[in-house]
């Protein structure tokens, strides 16, 4: 199982990367390996929306189960990624990288402290086994 | 017997929603009704509730001595004798999709079939296993609109030609449904109802336009240049069909719909008191996500031999729950059997036949009722097999009169249209023959004379 190490997480098994007042969100290794095959990705937002901690922003649906995404940070939507709609097996090949899902902006910065970090991350896998 | 919930558990619930009582539950039932009495007669044997139960049936017309000129949407068409004979088959005999699926490759063949020729009829790419019935697919094509647009769009514009009990439905399985609102345009005659009206209606607010077609009053009009505007406001057209009309008519795929739903039972269902129907929703591929209810598809087993699996059923109650595109994902498993066998018996032309029939002979009767003193018919434009007559009394007084000579007239639109008058909404299928025509026509004349007296 890969982890991210700079990256934070979610209990939902999201994942955001924070630059200044730029984040990426995605899903983790550990997501996609549990989904299985995935074979379909709807975002739900759009640049522009405004977002709270935990809002719905799409689905992704694999041969196994559809699953809810979330973002776990605060921010306005400035970017989707449209090449993991069209191809969504690219979250199989590459959750920490190609097959992120969308950005975020925010003036005030990200409030990661409700999540845990790489080494946290890593303890809560393992104990799901 | 099994009682899933412990005295614990039922207490821990009513803590929990902060009820003392479970009785408290149902305190919007008035009192007079809980417990009603019940004035129930002693036991009768075999033989005796045979002969009670005759005895009453005795009461009813038969629609096999019967001529009827209602429709309103349920129609009463020919039901090839193959049909029962094949439905009722052990093998096919369950109102619904099996819950160990694949195990039912013949079940599932039958419902690929159904949607092949749901797809085909109405000029689209997919088609579901079907719904209950034409209402509760038109409700569901309201539902599929709120997920297109996550819930940001919250208008659905319906058209005034649209079954009034279809709309009623749409309110029921939309309200309180996240503030979605459901805007019908009345119209002041029928004229009124067209798609040019309802064009103006529509924004950038508006999820799905529904207009009916034929409509409710019969009338047929072409919905080519309100799918460009629809589509122009990023909206959905959904087009509610009569599946014999599309034996003659311009499919709602070749005018651009989005979803096209409708009441399979003029396809060999009985009209039995009003169900059960069937509801036929099909779609354009795109939306096949979005679609609500079982799906069929076609694939190939670990031998390459052609297999039938449930397919997308990673929307489904089951898996999802509450996130489900709907909480209904049962279908009518026999009755889209039956429309299956049924187009399979007609075949195109058998099918475009029964359409011509229907047509010809509603012509026909709108054409002789129109000679008689005191009726107009009220359709301008081109109609189907259904069309509105303006009457010079109560249409209630006129289908007693039909009653008593043993024929049914047509639905009474004074209640539900007053704004329409003295009307009547008057259906012939290929069931009615010219002399029952010739007999409405006499009856009519006659009944003229008693309005006089």
């Amino acid at each position: 199982m890969n982890i991210h190490p700079n990256y934070f997480y979610s209990k939902n098994d999201e994942w955001v990367s924070v630059e200044g007042n730029k984040a990426t969100i995605g899903i983790s290794d550990y997501a996609q390996d549990s989904l299985s095959d995935i074979v379909f990705v709807e975002i739900s937002v759009s640049a522009g929306d405004s977002l709270a901690a935990e809002d719905n922003i799409g689905t992704i649906e694999s041969v196994k189960a559809a699953s809810d995404i979330y973002t776990p940070v605060a921010g306005t939507v400035t970017e989707i990624n449209n090449k993991v709609i069209d191809s969504p097996e690219l979250l199989n090949r590459d959750p920490f990288g190609e097959a992120w899902l969308i950005k975020l902006s925010s003036d005030t910065g990200f409030d990661t402290s409700h999540l845990m970090d790489a080494d946290a991350y890593r303890k809560y896998c393992e104990d799901r086994g | 017997m099994f009682i899933p919930h412990t005295d614990a558990d039922r207490e821990s619930m009513l803590a929990a929603i902060g009820k003392k009582d479970l009785n408290e539950l149902f305190d919007v039932v008035p009192e007079k009704y809980r417990f009603p009495k019940l004035n129930l007669q002693p036991g009768l044997t075999e033989p005796e509730v045979t002969f009670l139960l005759d005895e009453i049936s005795s009461a009813n017309l038969s629609l096999d001595h019967t001529a009827c000129f209602t429709g309103a949407g349920a129609y009463h068409h020919y039901i090839p004798a193959a049909i029962d004979n094949l439905i009722s088959r052990g093998d096919f005999y369950t109102a619904y999709t099996p819950y160990q699926p694949e195990i039912s490759q013949g079940t599932l063949q039958a419902v690929y079939e159904y949607q092949s020729l749901m797809a085909r009829l109405t000029g689209m790419e997919a088609s579901n296993a079907s719904h209950y019935d034409g209402a509760t697919a038109c409700a569901e094509a309201g539902i599929l609109a709120y997920h297109q647009y996550h819930g940001k769009r919250k208008k659905i514009l319906v058209s005034a030609g649209l079954h009034p009990h279809y709309l009623l439905t749409l309110k029921t399985y939309l309200q309180d449904f996240d503030g979605m609102q459901i805007e019908c345009p009345k119209a002041a005659s029928l004229d009124e109802i067209n798609p040019q009206r309802l064009e103006e209606k529509i924004d950038t607010d508006t999820a799905v336009v529904l207009v009916q077609y034929p409509d409710f009053f019969g009338q047929i009009q072409d919905f080519s240049e309100l799918a460009k505007a629809v589509h122009e406001k990023g909206s959905l057209l959904c087009v509610c069909i009569n599946p014999i009309a599309l034996g003659l008519l311009k499919t709602p795929g070749e005018m651009g719909a989005d979803i096209v739903v409708g009441e399979g039972q003029p396809l060999g269902i009985p009209l039995s008191y009003g169900g059960p129907y069937l509801g036929i929703f099909t779609t354009r591929k795109e939306l096949i996500r979005k679609v609500s209810g079982r799906i069929v598809g076609e694939t190939v087993d670990n031998r390459g031999q052609r297999a039938y699996v449930l397919t997308l059923t990673a929307r489904e109650q089951h898996i999802r729950r509450e996130k489900a595109t709907s909480n209904i994902c049962s279908n009518q498993g026999l009755n889209a059997l039956t429309a299956a066998i049924y187009l399979s018996l007609l075949g195109r032309n058998g099918l475009q036949a029964v359409a011509k029939l229907c047509y010809d002979k509603a012509h026909y009767t709108a054409k002789e009722i129109s000679k008689i003193h005191g009726y107009r018919i009220l359709n301008q434009r081109p109609f189907f097999h259904e069309f509105v007559v303006s009457c010079p009394q109560a249409p209630s007084d006129i289908n007693q009169h039909l009653l008593d000579h043993g024929m049914i007239g047509g639905y009474d639109l004074s209640e539900e249209y007053p704004m329409l008058g003295n009307a009547m909404l008057i259906a012939v299928t290929e069931m009615i023959n010219k002399e029952d025509i010739d007999d409405l026509c006499e009856l009519l004349k006659e009944g003229e004379h008693h309005g006089r007296h």
